[in-house]
């Protein structure tokens, strides 16, 4: 194997999302004000930076306010506001909004910007690089380095160019060791790093398990006559059962673009459910139907984000480093937002990490910094609403919702929960029920307007991915989804995965085979989380590869 | 022995393009842009020359959008020496072009230059040969190997009916065609050395060379999408159908 580089920095951050960017903006500020040389390297796996970025996504602004108070100057791209705010429950044919005075304030959405994430962290990205930040997109960190005092050394970069059966190609080169003073991980929901971590320093064990959900988003072209330029809908029910959680948004961003999407939580019961089909089946309600009309489907693209909210928090801090924006997990489920939380995460994180560096601390535990990250805005903002996906997750939509309801209100008007603070229970891989008590569900056929397959679907992700590299979706255990999984839950992969990576393939005796089509992977990581066996681990592919989202 | 290679940063490969709502063109906005194919597999070779002694200096140049440093740094990290933007607006037509190159092939005094047979985008395949003729150089184009000898250079090029090998004396133009190499990837630790290496940024005013586009664009439309095709029961009626239906027969 050829030797790698190494390269000493003080802080490698890995994810140029809106935690990993705000993180390394923040410490080049304090660097600077305080004529400091402070070296950071940010490392991205997708090709270009937002490129694997997804997001609804209605914006609240408070934490871009103190991180780039001028970004209004600076051309960031939050150019729409929100101008008007409905809630809606669907029934199968027809829909009623939630009257506003019901809501509790932190629905509204007054002062937020409908926007693309994707283009935010592009941004995001530039101004880093103005500051002197070395940002790097098509290199995934695929491997944790270590100190032989057990503490946090760095990252190394995956390598390129090697064959599917792990050869090298002519083309091979070997990845790089980037040793780091603090290492920062914001891969996102479920970071294959950050399982690392966890699982070596133990950093999930007092909290309760992380939950998620799955998002999947498609950009719209939409009839000018329809679209209502800054109008926010959410809504709940239909298609999703009431022992399904999750709901729907619809946002009508600049351009004529609508951005419409379905969440999914992954601790849906029934195996035979598919959350690309829900999704598909949407928008066949008459609400969006009519919407649609006319309109044409220009993106595609799906990921999964946490949902556990307060309680889910893990210890944030490792030695040599901690855990930011949803690798640790600060998504607000009501508020359906949480890019605010992940860029105050990172921004005080960044903040800790200056002051032991300053007093040449390094690869040590950052103590206190849970308080330290989350006393203040994300407190204030998570811990109101910490009962809501417990007693989504206990009562199902209808009174779950109620209760909720009335949890925030109480929450909110007068600082105390009655229910206390609840748990979680048993985590998403553990919520389905057999096959053979479940019922099967027959999705519509697409109609090639409104509703499509996957592979059409996927094929607006802009996908690439070498097809001569080694698998990245990795089986603990081969023989799983045909012996456990196929018999005892129908190997729920098939479904649950949005882009049509997991097949069961039957051979002439009808003799079933697990096939895994990697290059369709769009990185949403469900299948992580999911496998009912959890015996799926997603790791990296070569850097660059997977999808490329345009103004998701 | 100096190579220059020019370079156009085109709509990424995997991207799926859309057009403009109001079909004047291809909508690029929040578009992964990424080095022509085709021109990265021309770095490549220059690379190989350098590395085997054959060639002293390599040098990368674009033609656009100020956002053309991105792709003349990854040339960089590939291992070109230094790199020169000509800034020009988008799209600017192959003769426009030619007459840059020519002007940069005056002054840098190349033997070889190096390029992709065609851009992506448009698929024009005229930059090389009309540089060829501006300049009165030999030129090999569709290469897919090439040997250089002391004062001529060995083309294998791919024709219609096969392989073609010829000897252009230099300097030379030569394009490149898929199959002359598999270009490498920029490795972490050659982008961090590549920040340091020289990019000149200059214009067409500068080199003396006035842009001068001579097409208009009247429309760009979709391709018609495939219409499904249908299961016959029978010989009879797929005749039937080919003359009355295809009308075909």
């Amino acid at each position: 194997m050829s030797a790698r580089e190494t390269m000493e920095v003080d802080v490698v951050v890995v994810g140029a999302g809106p935690a990993g960017l705000s993180a390394a903006i923040r410490l080049k500020q304090l660097a600077k004000a305080a004529d400091a040389e402070i070296s950071i390297i940010v490392l991205e796996k997708s090709a270009e930076i937002g490129g694997h970025i997804l997001s609804g996504a209605v914006l609240d602004p408070a934490a871009l306010d103190a991180l780039v108070p001028d970004w209004k100057e600076r051309g960031a791209p939050l150019e729409t506001k929100v101008k008007s705010d409905s809630f809606r429950v669907f029934t199968k044919n027809g829909s009623f909004a939630i009257p506003s005075f019901f809501l509790p304030p932190l629905f509204s959405n007054h002062g937020n910007y409908i926007a693309s994430l994707g283009s935010l962290c592009a941004w995001l990205g530039e101004q880093a690089e103005a500051l002197g930040i070395d940002v790097f997109p098509g290199f995934a960190a695929t491997e944790i380095l270590y100190n032989e005092d057990g503490s946090v050394k760095g990252v190394a970069t995956g390598d390129m160019g090697r064959a599917a059966d792990g050869s090298e190609k002519p083309e091979f080169a070997a990845g790089m060791e980037l040793h780091a003073r603090y290492t920062l991980i914001g891969e996102g929901a479920r970071g294959s790093l950050a399982k690392q971590l966890d699982a070596r320093f133990s950093l999930q064990e007092n909290a309760q398990p992380q939950k998620y959900g799955l998002g999947i988003k498609e950009i719209w072209e939409i009839d000018p006559k329809k679209h209502c330029l800054g109008h926010v809908e959410h809504t709940l029910g239909w298609p999703l059962n009431n022992d399904t959680g999750g709901g729907g948004f619809l946002y009508h961003a600049a351009g004529n673009k609508l951005f419409l999407g379905l969440v999914v939580h992954l601790n849906y019961k029934n195996p035979f459910l598919s959350p690309f089909e829900e999704m598909q089946r949407y928008k066949t309600h008459p609400h969006l139907a009519r919407l649609l009309e006319g309109g044409k489907r220009l993106s595609f693209g799906a990921r999964a984000m946490t949902s556990g909210g307060w309680q889910s928090i893990p210890e944030l801090a490792f030695p040599g480093g901690a855990l930011i924006g949803c690798s640790a997990g600060f998504m607000n489920l009501p508020r359906v937002k949480g890019t605010h939380n992940a860029m105050w995460s990172g921004m005080k994180t960044a903040e800790a990490v200056f002051e032991a560096l300053s007093i040449g601390r390094s690869n040590d535990l950052l103590a206190g910094l849970n308080a330290r990250v989350t006393d203040g805005e994300i407190k204030a903002d998570l811990k109101k609403v910490r009962n809501a996906k417990p007693l989504l997750s206990r009562f199902g939509t209808l009174f779950g919702t109620l209760f909720s309801g009335f949890d925030l209100w109480t929450n909110t008007l007068l600082g105390f929960s009655v229910f206390g603070t609840l748990g979680h229970g048993a985590p998403d891989y553990a919520s389905l029920n057999k096959a053979r008590d479940s019922k099967k569900i027959d999705y519509p056929k697409p109609d090639g307007k409104r509703t499509f397959d996957r592979a059409s679907s996927v094929f607006l992700a802009n996908l690439s991915h070498s097809e001569d590299q080694p698998v990245h979706l990795v089986l603990k255990d081969p023989s799983l989804p045909i012996a456990r999984n196929l018999p005892d839950f129908d190997e729920p992969a098939q479904l649950y995965c949005p882009a049509g990576v997991y097949e069961i393939l039957r051979d002439e005796d009808g003799k079933p085979r697990f096939n895994i089509n990697a290059a369709n992977c769009v990185h949403c990581k469900t299948c992580d989380i999911k496998d009912p066996a959890q015996n799926i681990n997603w790791v990296p592919p070569e850097g660059g590869s997977g999808p490329s989202y345009q103004g998701m | 022995m100096k190579v220059l290679v020019p370079l156009k940063r085109v709509v990424d490969f995997n991207v799926n393009i859309r057009l403009k709502a109001d079909g004047s063109g291809v909508d690029k906005t929040n578009v992964k842009m990424s080095m022509n194919p085709f021109d990265e597999i021309a770095l490549e070779e220059a690379v190989r020359l350098k590395e085997a002694g054959k060639a002293d200096e390599v040098i990368a140049v674009s033609i656009g959008v100020e956002k053309g440093q991105d792709i003349l740094r990854t040339a960089l990290a590939c291992g070109a020496d230094r790199a020169i933007l000509v800034i020009a607006e988008e799209d600017v037509e192959p003769l426009n072009i030619a007459k840059i190159l020519a002007a940069i092939v005056a002054e840098e005094k190349p033997e070889l230059v190096l390029m992709g047979k065609q851009a992506i985008d448009n698929d024009c395949n005229q930059s090389g040969q009309m540089l060829a003729a501006l300049l009165g150089w030999g030129q090999g184009t569709f290469a897919s190997k090439i040997e250089l000898a002391d004062d001529a250079i060995q083309v294998t090029r791919e024709v219609d009916a096969g392989l073609q090998t010829i000897k252009v004396n230099l300097p030379a133009i030569v394009t490149a065609d898929l199959r002359l190499n598999t270009p490498r990837y920029a490795t972490l630790p050659n982008i961090m050395k590549a920040k340091k290496k020289p990019l000149d940024i200059t214009t067409p005013d500068k080199l003396g060379v006035e842009v001068r586009q001579r097409l208009t664009i009247l429309e760009t439309v979709e391709p018609p999408v495939r219409q499904p095709g249908i299961r016959v029961t029978s010989v009879a009626e797929l005749v039937d159908r080919l003359k009355n239906e295809a009308g075909v027969l």
